[in-house]
């Protein structure tokens, strides 16, 4: 495999872990904009952990779970202030969440502040691509249990969702808390892929486009962030190479303006997303009766 | 034998206005029962409170024993209430058997919540299809209800509050917008459903459709008790009569 190939499947699975990460609250109705707050805590508590230096200088098999363990926990914590607010709201409270995070941690000379954090110990793609398939087959599960039926429920109506007895309050958090999860899993691998980070790496431009993945993916079904992700990761790529095929430099150096029109074209044309309940059903519902026919 | 619904002398002010103001009946185990009153009585208000949409401000709501005050509404279910909506409310992103299976939730244990529902066809999913084709609705197991004809969703909402297994089943305007054929196909329903021992109480402005179906009625006036008794003798009470006709229609 090509280093450049590898690199972007590298890319590829980090990106899908953090699509999943905003996918799970959005999936319950909630708008995070908060992805670079998770990716820093993961991302800092686990070189920091992994560090023979700085830090208490653990496996890496043991520093990158702690470091999501850990953002798990603190997103538990801050689900209860942030659960309060609802839509439009929810976004602020969560980019507010990580700008504070950007602003502790660039302020924190234990983890090098403004000048960045070097990460020990290296996870390449070898573990980057069965951690990244662990966490699309567990949402996929997830998804499909009675849980997953209520996070959706939430989605759609919570009042009617808690007359059939859905304690609406506990999905939120624990949705909310899974996503902390993925992020603080998402920030620990970056860390180990890069052996460098800092908090430049997760602005408010990575978030945007975090829950852009999401919501152009689709919020409905879990084939959605899988699409967005893979569409943000892919498609520049394609149009660099397509734009270095045809030896036009306006498509190579414009691509991110292609790219935006992209995104324009397809909020217009497809509001709710890339993948819509409706569109599987489609698919599925053509599949079963070909299967019929033959 | 005790009431399966007790309301004693129930209140609810928003603000400065009393929608329902003291308010007591009973509802008899097995019994089909209807809740009519002219718009704005307060009988989707009632529901609301019998189901703890909003807290009562006074009186007791008693279901088979138990005392609803400190009952929340998610848990109210388990405890053998369920309901529908005058407006459709059914998850528009769903297929119909996933909003049928949501209908399911109250009976399922915390461990339950974890078992998957889609991957192949567990008891969850083969009872909301049985429920489905008993209601003549297994043509539109895996379809997205947002979908689906007006009929259809009214009939599928009923069937999503059966699903819960009620000792009380709270239906709201379920005749409202059907077409006669539609409305048949209805009672036939809920006629199944009261067959199978299952207490209704719903609110319906259809009083044809009531005669059809309930033995007793309820009539709320301005968040009042008018009359209890039987749809015959509704339609000869004098109070009845000016509720919804005017106070002057003998003339």
């Amino acid at each position: 495999m090509s280093g450049y190939l590898s690199a972007q499947l590298s890319i590829l699975c980090l990106n899908i872990i953090i699509a999943y990460a905003i996918f799970l609250p959005a999936a319950s109705g909630q708008l995070n904009l908060g992805a670079g707050g998770f990716a820093i805590i993961g991302g800092y508590l686990g070189g920091w952990l992994n560090s023979d230096f700085d830090g208490l200088g653990l496996a890496m098999q043991l520093s990158i779970p702690l470091a999501a363990l850990a953002t798990a926990a603190i997103a538990f914590l801050l689900s209860f202030p942030i659960l309060r607010t609802r839509g439009v709201y929810m976004v602020l409270a969560t980019f507010a969440f990580a700008e504070v995070v950007a602003g502790i941690v660039l302020n924190l000379e234990v983890v090098g502040g403004a000048a960045g954090f070097p990460v020990d110990g290296h996870a390449d793609l070898s573990v980057l691509a069965p951690i990244c398939v662990m966490v699309v087959v567990s949402c996929f599960l997830l998804m499909s249990t009675r849980f997953g039926l209520a996070m959706r429920s939430v989605h759609d109506d919570e009042n009617v969702a808690s007359l059939f007895g859905v304690n609406v309050h506990w999905v939120r958090v624990a949705a909310f808390t899974l996503g902390g999860l993925l992020g603080g899993l998402y920030g620990a691998l970056y860390g180990h892929q890069y052996n460098y980070i800092e908090v430049q790496n997760w602005n408010v431009m990575f978030s945007i486009y975090v829950l852009l993945y999401v919501l152009l993916g689709g919020t409905q079904s879990p084939f959605g962030p899988l699409l967005g992700a893979l569409f943000f990761t892919v498609v520049p790529e394609l149009l660099r190479s397509f734009g270095a095929a045809v030896g036009s430099e306006l498509i190579a150096d414009g691509r991110f303006a292609i790219f935006g029109a992209l995104i324009v074209l397809m909020m217009a044309f497809r509001p709710e997303g890339i993948v819509t309940r409706t569109m599987l059903e489609r698919l599925m519902g053509r599949g079963a009766r070909e299967k019929g026919a033959t | 034998m005790t009431a399966l619904l007790s309301l004693q002398s129930i209140s609810k002010r928003f603000g400065g206005l009393t929608v329902i103001d003291d308010v007591s009946f009973n509802i008899e185990r097995g019994t089909r029962s209807a809740l009519i009153g002219p718009n704005g009585a307060g009988k989707t208000t009632l529901f609301n409170l019998i189901s703890g949409v909003y807290p009562i401000d006074h009186g007791s709501i008693v279901l088979d024993g138990r005392d609803f005050a400190d009952i929340p509404a998610h848990r109210r279910g388990g405890y053998g209430l369920s309901r529908s909506f005058q407006n459709i409310r059914l998850m528009p992103h769903l297929s119909t058997v996933e909003n049928i299976m949501l209908g399911q939730h109250a009976r399922s244990s915390t461990i339950g919540m974890l078992a998957p529902l889609g991957l192949w066809r567990n008891r969850w999913v083969r009872e909301a299809e049985q429920l489905l084709a008993d209601a003549g609705l297994s043509t539109f197991p895996g379809q997205v209800v947002a979908d689906l004809p007006y009929g259809i969703q009214k009939r599928i909402e009923v069937v999503r509050a059966l699903a819960a297994r009620p000792k009380l089943l709270l239906l709201d305007e379920p005749a409202a917008g059907l077409n006669p054929a539609e409305t048949d196909e209805l009672l036939k329903l809920l006629e199944s459903i009261s067959a199978q021992g299952v207490t209704l109480l719903i609110v319906e402005h259809d009083m044809h459709f009531v005669s059809r179906l309930c033995q007793q009625v309820v009539v709320l006036n301005f968040g009042r008790l008018l009359f209890q008794g039987t749809p015959a003798a509704a339609r000869r009470d004098r109070a009845v009569l000016d509720a919804y006709l005017g106070s002057d229609h003998a003339a």
